[in-house]
């Protein structure tokens, strides 16, 4: 569904992204793991047209990306920090992507989850960091897209919201929907992805099923599987 | 691309600032017919502090409004659109609340006191230097990404040319005047928005006449409607010119 070939990407002289090569397929929930500054976010943001890469090709259903708009209409993206416009409450932010996105159904599911109904004139230059969260989730979620990208989705979540976004993320991956998830906290991904990729220094350095990554290290998580890896202990 | 418009006009309406700037017009305006008598000095009067206050508004809130919509525009970015609809959307929403202003403010009270024929051309070239200024706004502030160096440079901007390129131009005058400068000065104008604004408006008043050898050649340029036309073209050109720039820029900015 999404295919990235050898992506190149700088910033001034820091190389962000170095030959990095990808197949994600319909059905999938990855997880994108590795260490500040390893280029997840780069990644996530060249699949969506926000960084321009300086050389290789995302393709969306085998169709170059570079310059067209339409297959964000099959992506929701909720950001690792949402920033929306300071002046508009929740309401207005809502009311203008649905605006921009023309007339979709949609699906409100985490919008009645959240109650964001009670707080929808509340200012975001206002919103805690949480709140916020909550507001991209739903944005993400709203128009039921193919392919759902989260950066980072229960960070900042209290634990009863973060609970209800998995269980939407696992809805989600039940009806055949590609995910990608990137999240320090690795214990949270057990329940929720079948494959994990680790990047380091802007390169994937591993890309597994999560059965597979069990058995070779022999661990029954994928946290002690990631730890076992990095510390070097059986490199596969 | 029009419910971006949209959005970025009420936006800007709802703003304090552009308020206060159709008061500021409409006082400078009310104010200056009722102190002079003479209506062709009320003109001149007006399109001084017009020629300094228009530009100063559009450049600083533009580009302040430009910063801080960073957010939106991210926002919007990865949502399906066009980043050139974004861009055009943003200068065109921006364009079109300053225009409302400076109509209600300065526009159509001159046209109402001076009738057609001046208040039209003062009231066009007021819209088309806003315009032009808008344009400088979005040139700088995707070329910066830091904030208070980006307004900094719109001051610049308009330092440049309401106050420095007139000195330059008269040192200019001074160094070469031994030579048949005269044409070249004609040339020289078409640089600065602000001057071909103010000499589109002065030829169009008698009071041209006591511009001197240099004001018959100019004259005979502008004062033609070939002049004229360039003259408008040119203006409409400094609207245009530094936005194209700044849009292809902005089609390849990370954001």
């Amino acid at each position: 569904m999404i295919e990235i070939k050898s992506l190149f990407k700088k910033f001034g002289s820091l190389e962000v992204l170095k030959d990095v090569n990808l197949t994600l397929n319909k059905g999938e929930c990855v997880a994108l793991i590795g260490p500040n500054g390893c280029g997840k976010t780069t990644l996530i943001k060249t699949i969506l047209g926000m960084v321009l890469p300086n050389a290789g090709m995302v393709y969306f259903n085998q169709k170059p990306v570079l310059n067209t708009v339409n297959y964000k209409n099959e992506i929701g993206y909720m950001p690792q920090i949402g920033r929306y416009p300071e002046n508009m409450s929740i309401g207005d932010v809502l009311q203008m992507i649905k605006d921009l996105r023309g007339n979709h159904t949609t699906d409100e599911t985490l919008y009645d989850a959240y109650k964001l109904e009670n707080i929808l004139s509340k200012k975001m230059r206002n919103l805690s960091g949480g709140t916020t969260q909550k507001v991209s989730a739903t944005l993400a979620f709203l128009f039921n897209p193919k392919v759902l990208i989260l950066d980072e989705p229960t960070a900042g979540l209290d634990p009863i919201a973060a609970e209800i976004l998995k269980e939407k993320i696992l809805s989600e991956r039940e009806n055949g929907k590609l995910i990608i998830i990137t999240s320090h906290l690795l214990s949270e991904l057990d329940e929720l992805v079948n494959r994990v990729i680790f990047m380091e220094e802007g390169q994937i350095k591993f890309n597994y099923e999560v059965n597979a990554l069990k058995q070779i290290t022999q661990q029954q998580t994928i946290s002690k599987a990631i730890t076992y890896i990095l510390k070097g202990g059986n490199h596969v | 691309m029009y419910k971006i418009i949209r959005f970025v006009l009420l936006d800007v309406l709802k703003s304090k600032v552009l308020l206060s700037y159709l008061l500021l017009l409409a006082t400078i305006t009310w104010g200056v017919f009722s102190l002079e008598d003479n209506s062709t000095k009320g003109v001149l009067t007006l399109l001084n502090i017009m020629l300094l206050t228009v530009p100063l508004v559009s450049i600083i809130f533009s580009t302040i409004y430009v910063y801080n919509s960073a957010e939106f525009i991210e926002l919007l970015v990865s949502q399906p659109i066009k980043r050139t609809k974004i861009w055009t959307g943003l200068y065109l929403g921006i364009n079109l609340a300053l225009f409302i202003a400076f109509s209600i403010g300065m526009g159509i009270p001159i046209v109402y006191m001076q009738g057609f024929e001046i208040g039209l051309m003062v009231y066009s070239v007021g819209v088309l230097i806003s315009c032009a200024f808008v344009s400088l706004a979005l040139f700088s502030a995707v070329y910066t990404r830091d904030k208070t160096r980006g307004i900094g440079a719109a001051i610049m901007q308009w330092l440049f040319f309401t106050l420095l390129f007139d000195a330059l131009v008269v040192l200019f005058l001074f160094q070469f005047s031994d030579y048949p400068i005269e044409e070249l000065m004609v040339g020289i104008t078409l640089l600065s928005p602000v001057d071909i604004a103010r000499i589109l408006v002065i030829l169009q008043m008698d009071i041209a006449a006591m511009l001197g050898h240099t004001g018959a050649i100019f004259k005979a340029f502008f004062g033609t409607t070939w002049g004229l036309i360039i003259a408008y073209i040119v203006l409409c050109l400094w609207s245009f010119i530094p936005f194209v720039i700044s849009l292809q820029k902005f089609r390849k900015k990370d954001l």
